[in-house]
């Protein structure tokens, strides 16, 4: 079997079960909230509809035998229900959010205000295209700005998210290869990718085979080019790297791709690092998503849906998929099915119905004009520059893998700063939350022993990671003195203690049950 | 009976042409609590290297290779009610398949249980 370093307790000890000592189950104000089903009652409604009048129903079989149950509650009860539960919601909006490899952007409200104008707001896919004339020339734009970015020749404006965007570039790969009638069916991944690579590889037919990392964390182009063959299709590379690290012999490493007859995706995850310090198409990348949801500052998470366009360089441009943005001397031209297509222009499909997640269009291209090219290549310097900080506040006490060098946006540490302690990096983080802190991303990448993966958003102040900072090295040295409780019971103050991952992937409650008296109340 | 290893951390015990595999120690210690085991369909011939299980804990999913080639004969079909068999009893309750070897020379190639202690002893 592959391994993993992902040993850890996933269950919790016993000093981490407590009761709560208060009446009402709620720990001051923060309210121990129900499900609706068990908040509501079936002799209250908040909505006053008169009794239906005797009538017969036309269902015949159809009419439905028991009662519906659904919970009534009054207007209030409602409110506050839905109130409390998105007052648990933890974003950066309420605090500093370092999970790495995620780059949790700082979201003006001005790319709201933008995305809420009616003309961008209420437009459908299915209007009619004269109607429609500004939301085609956002694209147009939006899809300009992408590829001067990268340096690119085409854009596919319509997948939905990086996956998907995976997915598109692949499919374009595989379009390509297929045009030139070859029996290429091996893509090469790094072992610190993204589990979404090899995934979307393997989605469509390639056999996926895997580059070993070196010391550094880096790909060695040695080795690439030791598992180069004419049965490669491509490579596909996450630049800056999962260990937050730019992959310093991109160039070398394309030219053997480019010269073996593959192809080189590049995982645009992590292009918030480099946005306005480098150009991919120049590094010879021939395919990249752009996570607008991370890079342009469009909601994250559950915060949105996201939206994961895709630059092709010229030796795959023709390939992009349906609809597309034809840029003509009239104006942008939308081209939406095969009828439209001209000489030169050979799409793969298309990705999805219609032409993508048009509110984070409007979102990204907001955050893009008012940053502009400057503003934008700050923003980049700025994340770097606070990981930077982060790690240089921290190196002393903590232990970087890949030895003492400058990250790109997000710094990565292992766990043996913890050896002897009896701590995992997983009470480390739960320790965390106790400080008030959203922990980092743990335990990944897989290639680092207990991997804690820190990315501050580039907006941070300055005052806000020295304080972040001081906890960390406040938390290490408790560890080191001993304090281990504090970290094995952790999180103490949050409305849940540890919580018992094993039993709840083991033992999974995916239903609501009705407990028995309610049934009857209802009749 | 004797049992073989591989680097790959995975015990091969052999009884006549069968061959039992199931992960070692390490390999449980490593994954945590295994919460979900997808086994191969009787019958099947796997050569070696090819993927014959999948094994899910709470944080990572992984291929169980065949460390050899061999028809499946059986499997353990009381992982899929209890995957937490593999963590308490990996090298014996807690087996994967049986095979019925079809090359039986590539047992020359695996590990014995001291060449795999010294492996585990460099991790």
């Amino acid at each position: 079997m592959t391994m993993n370093t992902q040993g850890r307790p996933t269950a919790p000890g016993e000093a981490a079960v407590t009761a709560t000592d208060t009446f009402t189950g709620n720990r001051a104000l923060q309210i121990e909230e129900a499900l609706l089903f068990e908040i509501g009652r079936y002799d209250v409604t908040g909505v006053d509809l008169d009794e239906p009048e005797t009538f017969t129903p036309r269902l015949g079989k159809l009419a439905r035998k028991t009662p519906i149950d659904l919970p009534g509650l009054s207007e209030p009860e409602a409110v506050r229900h839905y109130v409390r539960l998105s007052q648990k919601n933890y974003s950066i909006d309420s605090g500093l959010y370092p999970l790495g490899s995620c780059t949790m952007k700082h979201n003006p409200r001005l790319n709201e205000k933008m995305a809420r104008l009616p003309g961008f707001a209420d437009v459908h896919p299915l209007q009619p295209l004269s109607t429609v004339a500004g939301a085609v020339d956002l694209m147009a734009e939006l899809g300009r700005w992408l590829l001067e970015m990268t340096g690119m020749t085409s854009v596919a404006l319509s997948p939905k998210a990086g996956a998907h965007g995976e997915l598109c570039g692949m499919m374009a790969i595989k379009a390509a290869i297929e045009a030139k009638g070859e029996p290429r069916n091996i893509v090469l991944v790094p072992e610190s990718a993204h589990g979404t690579n090899p995934a979307t590889a393997a989605l469509i037919g390639f056999k996926v085979v895997t580059v070993p990392a070196r010391a550094d964390g880096t790909v060695d182009p040695e080795a690439v080019k030791a598992l180069l063959s004419p049965q490669v299709a491509a490579i596909m590379l996450t630049n800056p790297n999962t260990c937050g690290l730019f992959e310093r012999d991109v160039v070398e490493i394309a030219a053997a791709v480019h010269e073996a007859g593959a192809y080189f995706y590049c995982d645009g995850a992590n292009f918030n690092a480099i946005v306005g310090k480098a150009k991919v198409g120049e590094l010879g990348v021939d395919a990249m998503h752009i996570n607008l949801h991370k890079t342009f500052s469009t909601p994250h998470g559950g915060g949105g849906p996201g939206a994961g366009p895709v630059v092709f360089s010229e030796r795959l441009a023709a390939f992009a998929p349906l609809p597309f943005v034809r840029v003509t001397a009239d104006g942008p031209v939308l081209v939406e099915n095969e009828v439209a297509l001209e000489g030169g222009e050979t799409p793969f499909g298309r990705m999805v119905a219609f032409h993508g997640q048009m509110g984070m269009f409007v979102r990204a291209l907001s955050y893009m004009l008012s940053h502009g090219g400057d503003g934008l290549r700050q923003a980049s310097e700025d994340a770097v520059l606070n990981a930077n900080y982060v790690r240089v506040g921290l190196r002393d006490l903590m232990s970087q893998p890949s030895g003492d060098r400058t990250c790109m946006h997000e710094v990565l540490f292992d766990d043996h700063f913890l050896d002897g302690t009896g701590i995992t990096t997983l009470d480390f983080a739960k320790a965390m939350i106790d400080e008030g802190y959203h922990p980092m991303t743990m335990y990944f990448p897989l290639v680092v022993h207990g991997a804690m993966l820190i990315e501050p958003t580039e907006s941070e102040s300055k005052a806000s990671l020295d304080l972040f900072v001081a906890t960390l090295r406040d938390l290490v040295l408790k560890a080191k003195a001993g304090d281990t409780a504090r970290f094995l019971e952790a999180p103490r103050f949050a409305p849940r203690r540890r919580l018992d991952e094993t039993r709840a992937a083991r033992q999974p409650k995916l239903k609501w049950e009705k407990p028995e008296p309610w049934s009857e109340a209802a009749e | 009976m004797t049992t073989y290893f591989t680097k790959d951390h995975e015990w091969i015990r052999i009884d006549g042409d069968v061959a039992t595999v199931g992960i070692t120690d390490y390999a449980q210690s490593q994954l945590g609590d295994v919460v979900y085991v997808e086994l191969p369909e009787i019958g099947k011939a796997l050569a070696k290297g090819d993927e014959a299980a999948v094994v899910e804990s709470v944080k990572a999913a992984s291929e169980v290779f065949a460390p050899v080639s061999g028809t499946v004969e059986a499997v353990n079909v009381a992982l899929t009610d209890e995957p937490g068999k593999i963590n308490e009893s990996p090298e014996a309750e807690g087996w994967f398949v049986k095979l019925k070897l079809t090359a039986s020379d590539e047992l020359a190639e695996l590990l014995d249980e001291e060449a795999y202690k010294a492996f585990v002893e460099t991790l």
